[in-house]
């Protein structure tokens, strides 16, 4: 996917004139982080299940290869098989290959990140291979060419009209013509669709939640039952998942689950929990012949022993854009690429380089909400913080602002010069907002003046000046 | 609003002094990446306080600087990490030290109006300030505080990023001012002077008469003050 991540300032201004977005994200804002906040309040182990969750992807980290390498042994012993892919583009030509392998027209899709940040359905399409993505909002922003704006709800960002009119354009030529007005018959209409997608196509390709190293089982939850659809049906089935999706144990995917589902919609768990362990044995009813894991790496075990290892820890349930206000202001498309949100400012940098992305870690007003809902207890703000200072070291801070703070360095390093600035200011304010105690406009500080008024001190002196005063 | 600090303490018994010395606590380099000044304001803010009892802040973000941030800053160094760590075990937020360490449960002062109470994030999330500045406002006489629907979203402000990215920041404060005003409420409290100059410039900008106060002027006794953003006519 080609970022935006350099625009971010003109994408979040045009976001917040969009109305329908603006519309979109003030039920996004209450409804997650409320039921969130109920789901929590019911499970009193809560708060010790989330250490447990950070425990476990702390100790699968640390021992990463050993246990990446018990679950190709698993998937083998199965008769699956494993790819290991170091980059985006030996992820794309390895799905390429197998779905050629098999002469593979159209691929049902389970929704999957890790396709979004590989680019997967672009570079598919090229070679005639149809990807139908079958995850309802991924199906709506497939049809309508746009990439997720959300990790779990890729289409948060449209209203039902919006959804409405997508379905009128693109299937009328199915003989739906009639425009629907109500959620539940949307939702039929785009099942009847995908049903016959899902019998027609050759390859099912999902993402995992978690890959179980103990059993070689990939795990994936939906709340629509796409997944099963998708890994059932075709005679292949690709599970496409990045190197930090594995943990020990089934007994570690079950605490894990226990904060996911809680964390991301306030469920008690998922309505779809499935597990894939290997294809179709001999007297199965059902499932694919071919069972293939492609486990990408992209930059990602360049952070292992890193202090930035902790990104790593994520299981994508988005608490951390539901619960923040930069991302309910602007929404997901603002950030440019594939993750949006408090994660995204983390993993965008590491992902495609911090030149490119640097605004993302920058939007932050390091307010601490996401930290304090994140399931995993991801220290978001200071990995937002660790992006600020290797731009720093690197100078890719724009010059006014390292110009502006070397400036205040050099005065705040000398105590008595600072009291002179800070009185001198102080005067200066006093003066010119004697009248209504604030200015309309003050030179320099247009980005604040724009919108509010500027304060301006009382009367009297700065407080040092008045300490100094009383104690003589 | 520090004299009502220095009031609120001397009250509960303290010997307040203000090193002159004193600077900023290098927040605005903290966050911007620059590492190498954070730690040379931060040697030199170790030298101001060093031989008191306790280093109290009226601001959870100042706050949050000394005692959760300082010691990250000098993991490379044991001497002053272990300096910071001494430090940030004796700083603390105006309120929370008056409750959780002097057990302060009330102060004598009156108020006459409704307010509501702006939970600053690094108060609230670092320090854990929440209940503190409640309990205190309780017991002023002939205040009513009545709540926001989220008083504990960010307003916005976020030093630099308020003038980074003024249309985010602007949003923000926008929906902000917005839950304070459904409140009701004549006057908006909060316990950190940026979030209530970004709060009380939206307020006024929108043409609020919300009289806009730092809690401790309240709890002082000493809301007949101007308020932020209001005209001086006092004659000192």
């Amino acid at each position: 996917m080609q970022s935006t991540a350099r625009h971010f300032k003109d994408n979040a201004g045009a976001a917040l004139v969009d109305t329908n977005l603006q519309d979109s994200l003030s039920k996004l804002k209450t409804g997650f982080s409320e039921r969130r906040r109920q789901a929590a309040e019911r499970l009193p182990e809560f708060e010790a299940l989330r250490d447990r969750a950070r425990d476990i992807k702390n100790h699968a980290l640390e021992n990463l290869d050993f246990y990446l390498e018990e679950f190709e042994r698993k998937v083998t012993a199965l008769g699956g098989h494993v790819h290991w892919a170091p980059t985006a583009e030996d992820a794309r030509r390895i799905i390429a290959e197998l779905c050629k392998g098999v002469g593979a027209r159209t691929i049902a899709k389970s929704k999957s990140m890790i396709a979004e940040e590989i680019g997967l359905n672009e570079h598919l399409e090229a070679l005639g291979i149809t990807p139908i993505e079958t995850d309802l909002g991924e199906y709506i922003i497939q049809l309508r060419h746009e990439p997720p704006s959300h990790i779990i709800a890729p289409a948060v960002h449209l209203t039902k009209d919006q959804v409405a009119d997508t379905f009128l354009e693109h299937h009328s030529k199915l003989g739906f013509t009639r425009r629907l007005t109500e959620r539940n018959d949307l939702v039929a209409e785009a099942r009847y669709v995908l049903r016959q997608k899902f019998l027609d196509a050759d390859v099912g390709l999902t993402g995992a939640n978690f890959l179980v190293a103990e059993t070689g089982s990939s795990m994936l939850v939906t709340n629509e039952g796409n997944a099963d659809l998708s890994n059932t049906l075709p005679r292949m089935h690709i599970v496409l998942a990045s190197i930090e999706k594995v943990i020990p144990t089934l007994e570690d995917a079950a605490v894990l689950l226990r904060v996911l589902a809680r964390s991301a919609t306030g469920q008690e768990s998922s309505a779809y929990t499935t597990l894939n362990t290997g294809p179709k044995r001999p007297g199965d009813l059902d499932g694919p012949e071919q069972y293939h894991v492609v486990l990408l790496d992209n930059g990602r075990s360049s952070v292992l022993g890193t202090k930035m290892q902790d990104m790593l820890r994520c299981i994508r349930c988005g608490a951390c854009m539901n619960h923040c206000p930069v991302y309910g202001a602007i929404g997901g498309h603002a950030y440019g690429w594939v993750y949006p949100g408090p994660i995204g400012a983390v993993l965008t940098p590491q992902l495609i380089g911090v030149e490119e992305a640097g605004n993302l870690p920058n939007a932050s007003t390091f307010c601490g909400r996401c930290e304090s809902v994140c399931p995993v207890r991801i220290p978001l703000p200071s990995l937002m913080r660790h992006w600020r200072e290797r731009e720093f070291e690197r100078h890719l801070t724009p010059r006014p602002v390292r110009q502006g703070l070397a400036l205040w360095g050099f005065v705040v390093q000398r105590p008595q010069l600072y009291r002179a600035v800070t009185a001198l200011a102080n005067r200066l304010l006093t003066i010119l907002g004697r009248a209504e105690g604030r200015l309309h406009s003050l030179l320099l500080a247009g980005g604040w003046t724009r919108f509010r008024d500027f304060p301006t001190p009382e009367r009297g002196g700065t407080f040092h000046a008045q300490w100094q005063r009383r104690r003589s | 609003m520090g004299f009502a600090a220095v009031k609120l303490l001397e009250n509960a018994g303290c010997t307040v002094e203000v090193p002159p010395l004193q600077v900023c606590c290098g927040q605005p380099a903290y966050n911007s990446g620059d590492r190498a000044t954070t730690r040379a304001i931060a040697r030199q803010v170790l030298d101001a306080f060093e031989g008191y009892d306790a280093v109290v802040a009226p601001s959870g973000s100042c706050g949050g600087m000394l005692s959760h941030h300082y010691p990250s800053l000098f993991d490379d160094d044991p001497v002053l990490k272990a300096r910071a760590e001494a430090l940030a075990d004796r700083s603390y937020e105006l309120t929370a030290f008056l409750v959780d360490v002097l057990g302060v449960t009330g102060v004598t002062a009156r108020y006459a109006g409704t307010a509501t109470y702006h939970d600053s994030c690094s108060g609230l999330r670092e320090l854990g300030v929440k209940k503190q500045p409640r309990l205190l406002l309780d017991s002023v006489d002939g205040l009513h505080v009545r709540e926001m629907k989220t008083p504990e979203v960010c307003c916005g402000f976020g030093g630099t990023f308020c003038v980074k990215y003024p249309e985010i920041s602007n949003a923000m404060v926008g929906e902000k001012s917005a839950d304070i005003v459904a409140t009701g409420a004549d006057t908006l409290l909060a316990g950190d002077l940026g979030c209530l100059m970004n709060m009380a410039g939206k307020l006024q900008r929108e043409g609020s008469t919300l009289k806009v106060r730092h809690v401790a002027e309240v709890l002082a006794d000493m809301g007949d003050r101007p308020a932020i953003g209001e005209p001086d006519r006092g004659g000192r």
